[in-house]
């Protein structure tokens, strides 16, 4: 009784396309890491763009997905919800539903055998509601039973006695003193303090330009298209195994562990096909209702949402309020940033106390900035709770600083590009925390090259009253878990001569592939460090020494680099074994090739299979970034982060003055990699991000009455199709950072972030309004509305 | 009540659940899990299949609509061009749209992919040179979260060169005659 397909990638014969012609660049001074002992002959290798070797399975439609496991015996399970935002519970009656035949079990919050609570930053949230329910979507209880819609037709029977209260849905209101407490503690969650300059005394200079805005965002979901999922599989001895669709399996082992009262050995996580994630398969799902119930029944249980509850089983981007106010010179240099942040964490902490960290860092974007004052916030309300997108806590103040970077350059008479160009960060300049950039940052290029790129022709059979703009943003963000988190991967490396005679590398790890493709780039890294054409990766369960996250876009760097240091150890082995050959003493210059040992000449002198014969060699290691520390408590100081990114974008748009409708006319993102390791995937993230990013501008968002949500669905949550989105223009550069293993940076968030600001900024220059919320809807653009003239 | 589907050409005779979709049928009962359940509401497109040749969604169909009709999936379209060289690291051989989404990178969580190669197959049997911009509006009833389109896009486009210069290639039957007029997707 085992789960379908669990997947392990196999390697073999797989197609090496060139890189695209995607804008890419020569890298410049990458670290000193790659240059020496790497077999950079070998077809696959870093830098090219091999195509994915779970792709034929995608195309046909054989690649096993959480939702398309299936087991003997197997039983269904659903969960029934809060339809109150907030209420007190009196009693849950579950006679009914325990009654109907075909029914098995049925769990609430009183069958839970460990820990009531889970929570991967706060243990805070009910694995089921208790005493109260906080938010519309809260699970309750959970029916298990012969098929699906008899599970379904059963929870409709449980009955829940709630005493329905006022929802406190207003964060600045969840704020007020007199507000009730949603939570023990009270209701601020976090609070990051940034002051920097004469802000640390309290005070901020005079400047000849002031500017003040107030911004707003709206709820955006990752609408991830694989639903929550999952098997758990009972396991002799009184464990259990659960094949899920997760970013983390580690952090999910111990929540789960806890929560059934069980020691960790006893709880098993296995990587199941995972339909993308976008940081909201950060958090618990179904993870410990399936697994109580497959306990407790002893027998597979399997969970699928449905799409609207998809809505509620899963954390959306943090909806916010900013007030920001800029300072600058007559000349356009900024002299001061003043910001006040505050994020809707909604019902639950998740991943709120570090989101709001990242506002704070994040609070002025890719600018120097001497004087710096930012207090961020994040804050229980009654809405569904906030936790982890991409972008993390860097989308919400993107808008605004690049808003306000609009409205400096209108008030200075200056173009916005210079503006931005003015104050651009570069290597060397000191960060609001007082961390000093010591790689590159190619602000200033990234923009330029935007600005470079021709604009698309106008239409001359636009109707009266489209107007075009032309807008643009840039971001930085910080690459992997801050604020002395040691975010560690393990990977262990297997080298042998396999049944055919042909030598195989095994590259073993738990990281996620979500679909970005980690898991082809540890494959290419294999690859480049070995000089072996054919490797298998394998995804490893939750026995295995941890990957971290696939989160903070820090996959490829750190469990790249484990990789990258297991091929090493694995090498020197080999390099050994040819000296115990009798082969003279190989220099350090000799390299892994083309499945042989490459003298320093560039010649083969042994045959890797004839140098390893019945051999096998493995080679376990982690990969720590370099320290990180906590920002000071008082004024947000400290070496916080281990990498930067940087990214920009020009968006072109039409608008329709009368109907107040945009439509995207042109996308260009320019974006610095470090080191591409695979051009075409990079690519693909950054389409696909900027594509997110302009869905929360124009389209994206969870709509909320009284803490009502009003439409989880598809047709009522609009995702941007083929016919909303222009091609994208893609830039990629690469300056490497001498830190990092080839130079790479951290890629996967960043296209998301400065995307809304673009666009925002582009609806801003075709109209002359403000534009200070998004998504931005009609009635923001239309006559009547308007806050200033038409241009 | 039964019911009887043929589904990529072979005849299935089916129990019925009450208020079943077709696409609860494939997966849950026959195995398919091709059509993929992202939405369940007619939205996504991930779930397309064809019934008596046309492109529905089939989370709306119900199983009983699909009573003596035939069913084709994904799963049918990648053994009928034997001719061809085996994809890369496939057990059999790709249909040409399977082929030029890997090869344009098209393919990223996948969880959209068998739907858009069906739309795509779909769209190139009625239009087997269609623009860039034919390719948005025709497939804007599948929707993808990670690609960003531009890919799909491309890779709809590299497929119909590649029919377009080897039309054997995708067989004369790579997709049943639309059964009813052109339906554009809104």
């Amino acid at each position: 009784m085992t789960a379908q397909g669990v997947s392990t990638e196999t390697a073999e014969s797989i197609g090496t396309k060139t890189a695209e012609s995607i804008g890419t660049k020569t890298a410049e001074g990458i670290g000193t890491g790659t240059a020496e002992g790497i077999g950079t002959g070998t077809a696959g290798g870093i830098g090219t763009s091999p195509g994915r070797s779970d792709g034929p399975a995608k195309v046909t439609g054989s690649f096993v997905y959480s939702s398309d496991l299936a087991a003997e015996d197997m039983v269904w399970a659903v969960t029934l919800r809060s339809p109150y935002p907030s209420a007190l519970i009196h009693s849950i009656d579950t006679t009914d539903a325990q009654k109907f035949p075909g029914v098995l079990d049925v769990i609430t919050h009183a069958d839970i055998p460990g820990r009531l609570l889970f929570g991967q930053m706060k243990v805070d949230q009910p694995v089921l509601a208790a005493d109260r329910v906080r938010y519309h979507g809260e699970a309750v209880a959970v029916v298990a039973a012969v098929d699906l819609e008899t599970a379904r037709a059963a929870a409709e029977l449980i009955r829940v006695d709630y005493d329905v209260r006022e929802p406190v849905t207003d964060a600045a209101r969840a704020l007020d003193p007199e507000c009730e407490w949603l939570h023990p503690d009270g209701n601020l969650v976090a609070h990051t303090r940034i002051r920097r300059g004469a802000a640390s005394t309290g005070d901020l200079p005079a400047a000849d330009v002031v500017v003040r805005g107030s911004y707003s965002l709206g709820m955006q979901d990752p609408s991830f298209l694989g639903i929550e999922s999952g098997l758990a599989v009972p396991v002799a001895g009184g464990g259990v195994e659960l094949h899920i669709a997760t970013q983390w399996l580690h952090v999910d082992q111990e929540q789960v562990a806890a929560c059934l009262g069980l020691p960790p050995d006893k709880v098993v996580l296995k990587h199941a096909g995972v339909g993308g994630a976008f940081g909201a398969r950060e958090d618990l799902s179904l993870h410990v209702h399936a697994c109580l119930l497959a306990l407790r029944l002893n027998r597979p249980v399997k969970m699928v949402y449905t799409r609207t509850e998809s809505f509620f089983g899963h954390v959306h981007r943090h909806p916010a309020v900013l007030h920001y106010e800029h300072g600058a010179t007559s000349d356009g240099a900024l002299v001061y940033v003043k910001a006040d942040i505050v994020l809707d964490g909604g019902a639950y902490a998740s991943s709120s106390p570090a989101i709001a960290g990242n506002a704070a860092t994040h609070a002025v974007g890719p600018y120097a900035v001497p004087h710096v004052q930012v207090d961020s916030r994040a804050v229980y309300t009654n809405n569904p709770p906030a936790g982890a997108m991409r972008g993390f806590g860097t989308v919400q103040p993107c808008f605004a600083y690049e808003s306000q970077m609009d409205r400096l350059a209108t008030a200075l008479g200056m173009d916005p590009v210079e503006i931005r160009l003015r104050n651009a960060l570069e290597e060397g300049a000191t960060l609001p925390t007082g961390q000093v950039l010591d790689s590159p940052a190619p602000v200033a290029e990234l923009l330029e090259t935007l600005r470079g790129l021709p604009l698309p022709p106008a239409d001359p059979a636009a109707p009266e009253g489209v107007v075009r703009g032309v807008g643009y943003a840039a971001c930085l963000k910080n690459i992997g878990f801050s604020e002395g988190f040691d975010d560690y991967s393990t990977a262990r490396v297997r080298l042998e001569v396999a049944g055919d005679g042909a030598v195989l590398a095994t590259v073993s790890s738990a990281a996620a592939e979500v679909g970005q493709g980690v898991l082809g780039v540890l494959r290419q890294i294999a690859v480049t460090e070995l000089g072996v054409g054919r490797v298998e990766i394998r995804q490893e369960d939750s026995t295995f020494g941890t990957a971290g996250p696939t989160s903070a876009s820090r996959q490829t760097y750190v469990t790249g680099g484990a990789v990258r240091e297991a091929c090493r150890q694995v090498r020197e082995e080999v390099l050994d074994l040819v000296r115990q050959a009798g082969y003279e003493d190989p220099p350090a210059a000799w390299r892994l090739r083309e499945d042989g040992v490459v003298d320093d000449a560039g010649r083969q002198a042994a045959g890797l299979a004839d140098v390893l014969g019945t051999r096998v060699i493995e080679k376990t290691a982690e990969f720590h970034h370099r320290t990180t520390f906590p920002l000071d408590r008082e004024t947000g100081q400290g070496n916080s982060a281990m990498q930067f990114g940087f990214a920009a974008h020009r968006a072109v748009v039409d608008v329709d003055l009368d109907l107040g409708l945009v439509r995207l006319i042109d996308l260009a993102i320019a974006q610095d990699v470090g080191k591409a390791i695979n051009p075409s995937a990079i690519a693909g993230q950054l389409q696909g991000g900027t594509v997110q990013g302009a869905g929360l501008a124009l389209l994206e968002e969870i709509e909320l009455a009284g803490g009502q949500v009003l439409n989880p669905s598809f047709s009522g949550y609009l995702l941007p199709t083929m016919a909303d989105i222009p091609p994208i223009r893609v830039e990629i550069l690469e300056r490497a950072d001498p830190h990092a293993p080839y130079g790479l940076r951290g890629i996967g968030e960043l296209p998301s972030i400065s995307a809304t600001a673009a666009v925002a900024g582009a609806v801003r220059a075709a109209t002359g309004l403000d534009v200070t919320r998004v998504p931005i809807r009609p009635h923001h653009l239309t006559v009547g509305t308007r806050s200033a003239p038409r241009p | 009540m039964d019911i009887t589907v043929t589904v990529n050409g072979k005849r299935h005779d089916c129990e019925d659940g009450p208020g079943e979709s077709l696409l609860f049928l494939l997966r849950e009962r026959l195995g398919l899990i091709g059509p993929k359940n992202a939405c369940e509401q007619g939205e996504c497109g991930s779930c397309s299949v064809w019934l008596d040749g046309l492109l529905v969604n089939s989370c709306l169909v119900l199983s009983a609509q699909a009573d003596g009709c035939s069913v084709r999936t994904v799963e049918d379209l990648a053994a009928e061009v034997p001719e061809r060289a085996p994809a890369a690291g496939a057990a059999g051989a790709l249909h040409p749209v399977q082929q030029a989404f890997i090869d344009a990178g098209a393919v990223q969580c996948g969880f959209c992919t068998p739907g858009m190669v069906v739309t795509a197959v779909d769209l190139l049997a009625r239009s087997p040179r269609p623009s860039a911009e034919d390719v948005r509006r025709e497939m804007a009833g599948n929707i993808c979260r990670c690609t960003g389109y531009q890919k799909i896009v491309d890779a709809v486009l590299l497929a119909a060169e590649r029919m377009a210069a080897e039309p054997a290639a995708a067989g004369p039957s790579a997709a049943p005659a639309p059964a009813a007029p052109e339906v554009a997707l809104p």
